[in-house]
C-alpha cells in the first residue's frame, strides 16, 4: 500500500488507489497495520526509548487495539503528533485513532466531530513549584510567572482559574515539555503547570525531584481518552470495547500471566468466558476474531498492569491509582458489562 | 671649470653602501604586527578588545570541551564523575549517535543503506558541480535518484525501475517528436511517461514489496540529520526544473502564463516557510482525493519544493535579465524558434551566471529544513528537542546537543558556500 | 490590367492555431487556462468532499468567540475574555514589534561588522569573518534556541535577587537583568508632561529646519554655519528648560522586587529579547556581507577623485562613497528586513506571542479551525511582504541612475 501512496504523486491512478472506500476497520485489516497518533514524547504515556521503541500507557492502548484487530501487538505505526497537528491527522485519515492524552471536551466531541470512546486516565491540571518558594496553595500564586505547555486545554483552565480567584499571572507558553522543564528549572517561571500526571512524569526526570512539590489544587477535570472520527461507529466500537476489555480484565482478575490458562477452556465465570471468547460470539459481533480480547490483554496486560508498568508507583513517575482505581476500589474506572 | 670642483671635494664615494638590514621595527613579525594590529591607537584598542573577546570565549569553552566525558550512560552519571568540575557530557552524542543521524525508527541493521546513498551522492553530484569531469558521469547522476530512493526506502525494485522507465520512455518520445515540433515532443513525452506509469502501476502486484531484497522502510521512520539531508537534496533538485519553468514563464509574452507565474512566485516568497509547513501538516490532506492519504514526508517535500522553486526562479530570472539583448536577437536572427533558442543559446548562459545564486538558495533551503521539527517531524533538531531531551537520562544536556547540531550544519553549509565562491572565481575568469 | 495579384486571402485555418506563431500563443494560453481551471476545480472539489465527509465547514465566525487564554506580551488591552480576533491583533502587533526592533539592531550589527571586515586590523578582520561565517551557516532556528537557552541559563532568576545577601543585584539600582526579561525604569507621566514632550518634538523640527537653512545658505552664499553644536544645544536645552518650568512633571518608576516578580517600570520579556537578539545577530551577518560588498563596489577612483577635489575624509565618505554604496546596499538590505519579518514566525520556539503563536498556535489548537487560521496567517505575511516590496520598488526607481 505504501507504494501506491508514495508513488501516487507520479501516477494519477496511484492517487485514487490509496485506500479502499470501506470503513476504518476494513482499512486497518487490509493494511495490516494500525496507524495510531501519539505525543511527540511524554515519558510514561508515549515516548520512544533509546532503541526507538515506543513505550508508555497510551502506547499500550494502541498496541491492545492492534492486537485485537490484527492479532499482532507490534503491527502499529506510531505517528507522533503535536497539539496542532493531532486533530487534522485524525480528521484527514492519516491516523486511525488518537491516543495522545487528549481531554474529552464538549467542543472537541461536538464541534470538531470526534468520538471519544472512553477514558483511560482521569487527570486534572496541577501546579508544580520549587519547595524553596514556600508556596502551599495555588491561590498564593498572585503575580507569578507560569510556564504552560501549549496546544492543550491547559491555557484555558489556567485563565479560568486565575480569573475566578481574581489573581494575576504571567503566562509563558512553551512548545515542548523539554523546554518547559528547562525554563522552570532555570527559574524563568515560578511554577509549571500541566496535567498532574505529566507533572509527576516531568518531576521524575529532575536531578533532585525532592526539591519540587505539586500543589494540592487540581484546577480542572481532564478525562483523557482515545478518540476516533465521528461517523464510523463500527471502528469506534472496536476501540471502545478494546479499552473496556482491558478494564474488565483487571476487574475480573484476568492478567497477562493467567490468561493463557483461563482462555484454554471455559471457566466458571461466564463474563470471563464471554470476554475471552470461550463462550458466546462477542468477537464476531465486532467483526473480529473470537480471541480478540485475549490478544488485546496479552499485548501489554490488563488496565492495571499497563498502569503499573508505565506510570504506577513502582516506576520513576510514581503515580498512585487514585481516581483511576477500579470502581470496586473506590475509583472511577468502570467498564460496562460484557454481555 | 668642472675640474676645479672635483678637486675641492675631499671624498667621492665610488661604491654603493652595502645594504643594511631594515630597522627591527620595520621587519618580520614586528612589522606585520605594527601594520596589522597596532597601526593607530584606535586600532590597538580594537586589537585589545578583540583579544579580550577571544580570551573570554576560549577560556569559557575550552576547559568545557576538553574536560568532556564520552562514555557515561546518563547525565546524572556525568554529574557524579565531574563533581562540579567544568566539563561537557558528550556521552549523549556517543550514546544517541545513531538517533541523531538516522532518527529513532530507522532499522539499525539497515544503516548501511542511507550511508551508501550518501556516499553515492558525491559521485552523482560531482559531474554537476565540477565541469572538468567526464560528461559520461552524468548518466550516473541521472540514475542516482532512483537508486537512492530504492536504497533508502527499500521495497520492491520494480517501483524505481518503473519510474525510471517512465522517464526514459518520455525522453524517447520527446527525442522522436522534437523533429516535427517542440510542443508535440514535450506533450508527447509527458503523455508517454504517464501511460507507462499508469500501466505499470496497475501491473505491479500490491504485495511486490513484501519479499523484496531490501526491506521497505516507511518514510515516517526517517529522521535525524539524514532527514535534513534528504529534504535538502530532494527539494533542491526537484525545484531546479520547476524554477527554470517559472522563470521562463515570468518572462513570457503570454499574459495568462506570465500572470500565473508572477502570482505563484510572489505568493510563495511572501509567506514564511513555516506557514507553508503548517499547510503541509494541517491543510494539504484536505486537498487530496477523499479516502487517500499522502504521507507527511511527501507533503512536506511538495511544500518545500514549491518554496525553493520560487526562490530559484527569481535567481534564474536575474540570470536571464543579465544576458545582453544581443543574445536573444542573435538567436532570433538564426531562425531558431523559442524552445531552440532557450535550449541552445539562452539557458546555458543564464544558468551559468545563476549558479552561485542557486547554491545560495540551496544553502538557505538546507538550513530551513530544520523547521520541519515544528510540525512533529524528527529531523536533527526535532530529535534533540523531542525524544532525546525528554528522556530521563539526558534531560538537561542542551549545550552538547545544540552545539553538535550547529557544528554539523556549519560543516555542510560552509563547505557548500566555499564551493560557491570557488565557482564564482572560476566563472569570473572570462570577464577579465 | 492589374498585374499584381491580390494578396492571398487571410482565411483562418485551424492548423494555424498550432503552426502560426501569431496564434500559437493563444492555443497555449487556452490550454494553460484549462489546466489551471481543472486543477483548481479538482483541488476545490476534493476539499469540499473531504470537509463534507468530516462534517466540517469553512467559517470565520470563530474569530468573534471568546479566546479564553491569556497573553503576557501585549501592546494593546487584552484579557482572556477578549475575542480570538483581538488575540490575533495582539499577535500581529507583536510580530511587527519584534521585526521592527530586530531590523534596527540587525542594521547596526551588520554595518559595524561589515565595516570592520574591511578594517586594516588583521585580528578584527578575521574575527568579523568568523562571526559572519558562523552565523550565516547555521540555521536560524538553532540560533534562536541557543540564544534562548543562554538567556535562561546565564541570567539569574528573580529569586536570586531576594534575601539579605542576594546572589544578583540590580544594575545602578534601576535595571534588573533576569531570565524572565529585563526590567528598566519607566516614565511616569504627570500633569503637564505633554508640554515637555511637545517641546521636545518641536526642537527636533527646529534642528531639521536649522540644518536645512545652513545648507541653503552654504549653497547660496558659500558661508558655512556651524551645525553640530547648535543641533546638540537645540536637542537638549529647550526640553530640559521646559521640564523644570513645568515643575518636573515626568518621574521615573523604578522596578522593585515584589512577590514573585519585579513590578513597576518597563518589562522587556525574555522571549522577546531572545528572539530579537537572535534575529538581529543572525541577519546582521547577512547585512555585513551586503555592506562590505556595497563599499567594495565603489571604485577607488571615486575616493581619489574626491580627495583631488579637496574634500576632507569625512566628507568623502558622506558625499561620495556612501551615496554610491547605499545604492548597492539598500535593495538587499530591504530583502533582509523582509526575511526578519518572515523569520520572526519562529517565535513559537521561544514562546513569544507573535501572530504564528496566537492565531496559528493557541487559537488554531483551541478551535481546530486549521484551514481558516493558516489562510489568515498567510494573508497577513503576504500583505506585509507586498507592502515592503512595493516600498522597495518605489525606492529602486527613485535611486535609479539617471542616464542620458
Amino acid at each position: 500500500m505504501k507504494k501506491s501512496v508514495f508513488f501516487g504523486a507520479l501516477t494519477l491512478a496511484g492517487l485514487g488507489a490509496g485506500v479502499a472506500a470501506a470503513g476504518t476497520l476494513d482499512d486497518v485489516k487490509a493494511r495490516g497495520k494500525l496507524n495510531c497518533g501519539v505525543t511527540t514524547g511524554l515519558v510514561g504515556f508515549a515516548a520512544p526509548d533509546a532503541n526507538g521503541e515506543w513505550k508508555g500507557f497510551d502506547v499500550g492502548v494502541c498496541r491492545a487495539v492492534a492486537a485485537a484487530v490484527l492479532g499482532d501487538a507490534t503491527a502499529v505505526e506510531f505517528v507522533p503528533t503535536t497539539g496542532k497537528t493531532r486533530f487534522t491527522a485524525l480528521a484527514s485519515g492519516e491516523i486511525d485513532m488518537l491516543a495522545r492524552n487528549t481531554t474529552w471536551t464538549f467542543s472537541r466531541d461536538v464541534d470538531l466531530k470526534f468520538t471519544f470512546v472512553g477514558v483511560n486516565y482521569y487527570d486534572g491540571q496541577g501546579f508544580m513549584v520549587p519547595k524553596e518558594l514556600g508556596v502551599s496553595s495555588a491561590k498564593e500564586l498572585d503575580g507569578a510567572t507560569v510556564c504552560i505547555q501549549t496546544g492543550t486545554t491547559t491555557e484555558l483552565n489556567l485563565a479560568d482559574f486565575f480569573r475566578a480567584n481574581n489573581i494575576s499571572y504571567e503566562p509563558v507558553p512553551i512548545e515542548t515539555n523539554a523546554e518547559g522543564q528547562q525554563q522552570y528549572l532555570a527559574g524563568a517561571c515560578d511554577t509549571y503547570t500541566t496535567d498532574a500526571s505529566g507533572l509527576a512524569a516531568t518531576r521524575a526526570t529532575f536531578e533532585n525531584p525532592g526539591d519540587h512539590v505539586l500543589l494540592p489544587e487540581i484546577v480542572s477535570k481532564e478525562p483523557l481518552g482515545p478518540l476516533v472520527r465521528h461517523g464510523d461507529n463500527e471502528w469506534g466500537d472496536v476501540v471502545r470495547w478494546t479499552l473496556n476489555a482491558l478494564i474488565t480484565a483487571e476487574e475480573l482478575g484476568v492478567t497477562s500471566t493467567n490468561i493463557a490458562d483461563m482462555s484454554a477452556a471455559p471457566g466458571d465465570n461466564p463474563e470471563v468466558n464471554r470476554l475471552l471468547g470461550t463462550e458466546g460470539n462477542l468477537g464476531e459481533m465486532l467483526g473480529l476474531s473470537a480471541d480478540w480480547a485475549k490478544n488485546a490483554i496479552m499485548a501489554g496486560g490488563n488496565y492495571g498492569e499497563l498502569f503499573e508498568q508505565n506510570i504506577g508507583e513502582s516506576t520513576s513517575i510514581g503515580l498512585a491509582r487514585g481516581l483511576n482505581a477500579q470502581w470496586t476500589d473506590g475509583g472511577l474506572i468502570y467498564s460496562p458489562p460484557f454481555r | 671649470m668642472s675640474d676645479t670642483h672635483a678637486q675641492t671635494v675631499a671624498f667621492v664615494r665610488e661604491t654603493t653602501i652595502p645594504e643594511s638590514p631594515p630597522p627591527a621595527a620595520e621587519t618580520g613579525a614586528i612589522k606585520w604586527l605594527r601594520q596589522n594590529l597596532f597601526a593607530t591607537p584606535a586600532n590597538s584598542l580594537l586589537t585589545v578588545a578583540a583579544l579580550y573577546v577571544i580570551w573570554v570565549v576560549l577560556s569559557g569553552s575550552l576547559p568545557w570541551i576538553f574536560g568532556g566525558l564520552w562514555t557515561t550512560t546518563s547525565l546524572a552519571e556525568c554529574r557524579e564523575i565531574l563533581q562540579g568540575r567544568t566539563g561537557a557530557c558528550f556521552s549523549v552524542l556517543s550514546e544517541r549517535w545513531n538517533q541523531l543521524l538516522y532518527g529513532f525508527k530507522y532499522p539499525a541493521d539497515q544503516y548501511w543503506r542511507p550511508n551508501l546513498a550518501f556516499l553515492l551522492l558525491f559521485f552523482a553530484a560531482a559531474p554537476v558541480l565540477f565541469f572538468d569531469l567526464p560528461r559520461k558521469m552524468l548518466i550516473f547522476t541521472g540514475l542516482y535518484p532512483f537508486l537512492a530512493y530504492w536504497l533508502i526506502w527499500g521495497g520492491s525494485l520494480l517501483v524505481p525501475i518503473v519510474a525510471l522507465l517512465g522517464f526514459l520512455g518520455g525522453a524517447l518520445v520527446y527525442q522522436r517528436f522534437i523533429k516535427t515540433s517542440f510542443a508535440a515532443g514535450f506533450f508527447g513525452g509527458i503523455a508517454a511517461a504517464f501511460v507507462i506509469w499508469t500501466v505499470a502501476g496497475a501491473i505491479i502486484p500490491e504485495n511486490a514489496s513484501d519479499n523484496a531484497m531490501l526491506s521497505s522502510v516507511p518514510s515516517r521512520d526517517l529522521g535525524g540529520f539524514m532527514l535534513n539531508m534528504m529534504l535538502g537534496v530532494t527539494c533542491v533538485s526537484l525545484s531546479l526544473p520547476i524554477g527554470i519553468a517559472l522563470a521562463l514563464g515570468r518572462q513570457s509574452d503570454m499574459p495568462l502564463i506570465k500572470w500565473v507565474c508572477v502570482v505563484f512566485i510572489e505568493f510563495i516568497r511572501g509567506v514564511p516557510l513555516i506557514t507553508l509547513l503548517f499547510v503541509a501538516s494541517v491543510m494539504l490532506s484536505y486537498f487530496f482525493p477523499p479516502e487517500s492519504t499522502v504521507d507527511l514526508f511527501l507533503r512536506v517535500v511538495i511544500m518545500i519544493t514549491m518554496f525553493s522553486s520560487a526562490y530559484i526562479a527569481e535567481v534564474i530570472r536575474g540570470g536571464l535579465a543579465a544576458l545582453p539583448k544581443g543574445q536573444y536577437e542573435g538567436a532570433d536572427s538564426l531562425g531558431l524558434d523559442y524552445p531552440q533558442a532557450m535550449q541552445l543559446i539562452i539557458l546555458p548562459q543564464a544558468l551559468k551566471i545563476s549558479i552561485p545564486g542557486i547554491v545560495n538558495v540551496a544553502v538557505g533551503l538546507f538550513k530551513d529544513t530544520t523547521l520541519v521539527s515544528v510540525i512533529s517531524m524528527f529531523d536533527l533538531v526535532g530529535m534533540i528537542r523531542g525524544p532525546i531531551l525528554a528522556s530521563t537520562e539526558w534531560n538537561g544536556v542542551y549545550w552538547e546537543l545544540l552545539g553538535f547540531a550547529a557544528l554539523l550544519f556549519f560543516v555542510v553549509c560552509y563547505g557548500i558556500s566555499q564551493y560557491s565562491q570557488w565557482l564564482e572565481r572560476r566563472l569570473a575568469t572570462d570577464h577579465r | 490590367m492589374t498585374t499584381i495579384t491580390d494578396p492571398p486571402k487571410e482565411s483562418f485555418r485551424l492548423s494555424q492555431l498550432i503552426y502560426d506563431t501569431r496564434y500559437r500563443s493563444l492555443t497555449f494560453q487556452a490550454i494553460a487556462a484549462m489546466v489551471l481551471a481543472l486543477s483548481i476545480w479538482y483541488l476545490g472539489n476534493n476539499l469540499i468532499q473531504n470537509l463534507r465527509a468530516a462534517g466540517l465547514n469553512i467559517s470565520f465566525d470563530f474569530l468573534r468567540d471568546t479566546a479564553n487564554y491569556d497573553i503576557s506580551q501585549r501592546l494593546i488591552e487584552y484579557d482572556s475574555q477578549s475575542s480570538h480576533s483581538r488575540a490575533a491583533i495582539v499577535g500581529v502587533l507583536n510580530t511587527l514589534l519584534v521585526a521592527f526592533l530586530a531590523c534596527i539592531t540587525a542594521t547596526i550589527f551588520g554595518v559595524i561588522a561589515g565595516v570592520l571586515r574591511l578594517s586594516n586590523n588583521w585580528l578584527v578582520r578575521k574575527l568579523m569573518a568568523f562571526y559572519v561565517e558562523i552565523f550565516r551557516n547555521i540555521p536560524v532556528l538553532i540560533w534562536i534556541i541557543i540564544i534562548f537557552t543562554i538567556m535562561t541559563a546565564v541570567l539569574p532568576g528573580p529569586r536570586a535577587f531576594r534575601g539579605d545577601e542576594p546572589e544578583a543585584s540590580m544594575v545602578l539600582d534601576a535595571f534588573a537583568f533576569t531570565n524572565r526579561g529585563i526590567y528598566t525604569p519607566g516614565p511616569v507621566w504627570g500633569p503637564g508632561s505633554m508640554v515637555v514632550v511637545a517641546t521636545f518634538i518641536a526642537s527636533i523640527f527646529g534642528i531639521v529646519a536649522y540644518r536645512k537653512y545652513a545648507t541653503n545658505l552654504l549653497y547660496a552664499t558659500g558661508r558655512l554655519l556651524p551645525t553640530f553644536w547648535p543641533s546638540v544645544g537645540l536637542f537638549f536645552l529647550p526640553t530640559i528648560l521646559m521640564y523644570f518650568i513645568m515643575g518636573k512633571p515626568i518621574g521615573l518608576d523604578i522596578p522593585e522586587l515584589t512577590g514573585f516578580n519585579f513590578s513597576g517600570g518597563i518589562k522587556i520579556g525574555g522571549p522577546l529579547i531572545a528572539l530579537w537578539f537572535a534575529l538581529s545577530i543572525y541577519t546582521g551577518a547577512f547585512i555585513a556581507e551586503n555592506v562590505r560588498a556595497g563599499i567594495q563596489a565603489v571604485s577607488k577612483g571615486q575616493t581619489e577623485a574626491a580627495g583631488a577635489l579637496g574634500l576632507r575624509p569625512g566628507r568623502v565618505m558622506n558625499l561620495v562613497v556612501l551615496p554610491q554604496a547605499l545604492r548597492v546596499i539598500i535593495p538587499p538590505l530591504i530583502s533582509n528586513y523582509l526575511n526578519i519579518t518572515k523569520n520572526s514566525s519562529l517565535a513559537i520556539a521561544v514562546g513569544y506571542a507573535d501572530i504564528t503563536a496566537t492565531l496559528g498556535g493557541i487559537t488554531l489548537n483551541q478551535t481546530g479551525r486549521a484551514i481558516e487560521c493558516v489562510l489568515l496567517l498567510m494573508l497577513f505575511y503576504l500583505t506585509i511582504s507586498l507592502l515592503i516590496s512595493a516600498f522597495m520598488n518605489v525606492y529602486n526607481s527613485s535611486i535609479k541612475l539617471k542616464e542620458r
